[in-house]
């Protein structure tokens, strides 16, 4: 934890910077390395000034390859380094998915423990920022579905700094998923010294007991949003934000749910095969006596990620949300 | 001997910077010479006005072209009807060239689905923004028109960046091994993003990769928009009719210089000398052209006068057709999926379409 109360007021994407910045300060083994990430900072400065600090070995510009950077992050994680791997958008690392599920995530198990992989892969990810193709996509599930690795969204710059930590400490693989939409959509505190936020614990941010909203990254906040209109109509709403998708946090999910016996659960990415389907399995296996009404899913659609002309009738909004929980309010 | 056959460090020039001819001009006629200008020229107004759109927030991410008029128009002339084009996301001209409207182009960078769907008597792809998953495509096309007896070639355009993907090398050894009618065509820039081309790769030329594959590689000097011509003519005519022995894909390497920014999204002077942008902006290719066609009696004020205003009011009505289509229906996110629609889109559909009558555009659009 904090060793002192000195904050800064920064945003979600000053907050990855500063968390990267603190463990490269703690900790000589970590090295920063992608697509833009030296000189020209990350294309959205979330590696801004760390290689004028660092030098070229350890904030490393490298050749366009996905496949490579992933690959050989394995590698020099392999050999006692921390890479921390940047995909320049999510969407651009499919290339890199062969080495993430067929090496990474089960170098530890097929080695019998021999060989350990802690690399953290970090991407901006989801939609809304009015992108063009292939840079808005949320595909969260697929890194979640995958024993092996461990997968994280955050949503606030606090969360952002303590879990980014928490994964380059991490002894095992960690997909950091940045929700770009939210990246300087707001600023909150953060310490200045290093502190862990842990993985696989989720957070409520809400108190209520009318319904219990399942939600992580960019949706925290419409969600958030709908939560206030609806108390306004006397629904009292809690939202759990899950902080970290895989390992997920079933204990908290279904303690909150144990309260309130309705739910809904809201993602950008599309419904089918999509995270509420496990989180609405989650409180069928474990809560099913606690079950007053469907689960209402609140997600993205199952058709390709549209042209930004459309993104916002595609995302989940503040009115859709809101729909979605009074369905389940009212069942 | 053909222009292919050379050392794959030994520059194709046809033009120098001054427009003077030192190497040989290659046989186009005088028509196709000032169309060839016109086209450069039209490609960079656009550009030009495309940036400004995005600056005035009319358009979204647009990746400009600036400085490659050369390297595309000049290639894409080499095609012939029956050819075909996979372009990366940057070749507005090469596109312009083939027949493409340039509403498609604005309206693609505008967020409309639409402006990705080429005319059907188009023989190009859409574009591509993941890096070199085209080159594979280009092959794959190549290798079936190869399988069908069709006589055409293909050409794909990739940058600099692009050569460090697996993709790039997995669609060149399969078109040397399958003996596919390619012409790979690195519009090499100098630049992926912020990381200069040394970072990509450490061979001396680009070119030079080719012969890994087994076939030609030729450098070209890019921002010579005759030079490009005759090697890509070249390619072309050996994809569809190699000698004996030989193979038909070739890979060319274009050398020229991206003058803006990588996408509007990014800012250059974070990484870039402005002495390095003014040195490349000396071999500018359409003053280079408009040189030698002037010398050769070919253009003169008159017709260039002409020109420059014919591109900008062809630019303006691209733009005033681009800005007044309206805004997508929302159900077109549901179409095109699948060819008939599964249930579950239906299904998911029907409920958007109902919620959309109950909340209107309000419920949605965040601006």
């Amino acid at each position: 934890m904090s060793q002192s109360q000195q904050t800064q007021n920064l945003t979600l994407v000053q907050a990855v910077r500063d968390g990267l910045h603190t463990e490269m300060t703690n900790d000589d083994r970590v090295v920063v390395m992608g697509e833009d990430v030296g000189k020209n900072g990350g294309v959205f400065r979330a590696t801004e000034g760390l290689w004028n600090e660092f030098g070229d070995d350890r904030v490393i510009d490298t050749p366009l390859a996905e496949s490579g950077i992933a690959g050989t992050a394995i590698g020099m994680a392999t050999m006692g380094m921390r890479p921390v791997a940047e995909m320049q958008f999510s969407g651009f690392m499919y290339p890199a998915f062969d080495q993430i599920v067929s090496h990474a995530a089960r170098l530890r198990t097929r080695s019998r423990g021999r060989f350990t992989c802690p690399l953290v892969v970090r991407a901006p990810y989801g939609g809304g920022i009015r992108a063009p193709e292939h840079h808005s996509e949320s595909k969260e599930a697929f890194y979640a579905h995958e024993a092996g690795l461990k997968v994280v969204i955050p949503s606030t710059p606090y969360d952002t700094k303590g879990l980014l930590i928490s994964a380059i400490r991490d002894p095992d693989p960690v997909i950091f998923l940045e929700p770009k939409l939210i990246y300087r959509a707001f600023r909150g505190d953060v310490p200045e010294d290093d502190y862990e936020v842990p993985i696989g614990e989720a957070a409520v941010r809400r108190e209520g007991t009318d319904v219990s909203v399942y939600t992580y990254g960019a949706m925290t906040r419409p969600t958030m949003e709908a939560a206030d209109i609806l108390e306004e109509d006397g629904v009292s709403v809690e939202v759990v934000d899950l902080r970290t998708v895989s390992p997920m946090d079933k204990e908290t999910i279904v303690e909150s749910f144990e309260k309130t016996g309705r739910a809904a659960v809201v993602h950008e990415a599309p419904k089918t095969g999509g995270l509420g389907a496990e989180i609405t399995a989650t409180l069928q296996e474990k809560a099913l006596l606690h079950q007053e009404a469907p689960v209402e899913r609140i997600a993205g659609y199952d058709v390709p990620y549209p042209l930004y002309a459309l993104e916002d009738y595609y995302l989940p909004s503040v009115a859709r949300v809101e729909e979605g929980i009074r369905n389940a309010v009212e069942f | 001997m053909s222009v292919l056959q050379r050392d794959p460090q030994d520059m194709l020039r046809v033009l120098d910077e001054g427009g003077e001819p030192v190497g040989e001009v290659p046989d186009l006629s005088d028509d196709e010479l000032v169309t060839m200008y016109r086209e450069m020229y039209l490609a960079r107004h656009f550009d030009t006005r495309a940036v400004s759109l995005q600056r005035q927030g009319r358009m979204g991410t647009y990746p400009p072209l600036s400085g490659q008029e050369g390297a595309q128009i000049g290639s894409a002339f080499a095609l012939d009807e029956e050819d075909w084009l996979f372009p990366s996301y940057r070749e507005h001209g090469a596109a312009l060239h083939r027949g493409l409207p340039l509403k498609r182009t604005l309206l693609y960078w505008m967020g409309h689905e639409k402006g990705n769907r080429i005319p059907d008597d188009v023989n190009m792809f859409p574009v591509a923004v993941p890096i070199a998953t085209q080159v594979l495509h280009a092959t794959g096309a190549a290798w079936a028109k190869k399988l069908q007896d069709e006589d055409a070639a293909v050409m794909c355009y990739f940058g600099d960046g692009a050569t460090s993907e697996g993709d790039f090398h997995e669609g060149l050894n399969f078109a040397g091994v399958f003996d596919t009618p390619n012409v790979f065509f690195c519009n090499n820039n100098q630049w992926a993003i912020s990381v200069p081309r040394e970072r990509q790769t450490a061979s001396a030329t680009i070119a030079q990769k080719a012969t890994a594959y087994g076939f030609e590689g030729v450098q070209v000097d890019g921002m010579d928009p005759l030079a490009v011509y005759a090697a890509t003519r070249a390619a072309v005519e050996k994809a569809k009719n190699p000698e004996e022995g030989e193979r038909r894909p070739t890979l060319i390497e274009a050398v020229q210089y991206r003058f803006g920014a990588h996408t509007t999204a990014d800012d250059p002077t974070v990484y870039r000398d402005t002495d390095e942008v003014e040195e490349w902006k000396k071999k500018d290719p359409i003053p280079r052209l408009e040189k030698f066609l002037r010398n050769t009696g070919r253009l003169d004020d008159e017709t260039v006068e002409a020109i420059e205003s014919s591109v900008k009011d062809e630019v303006a009505e691209a733009i005033e057709a681009a800005e007044s289509e309206p805004r997508p229906e929302p159900s077109e996110m549901f179409s095109d999926v699948f060819a008939e629609q599964t249930p579950e889109i239906r299904a998911q559909a029907e409920a958007f379409a109902e919620m959309y009558e109950r909340h209107g555009d309000e419920g949605f659009l965040r601006e």
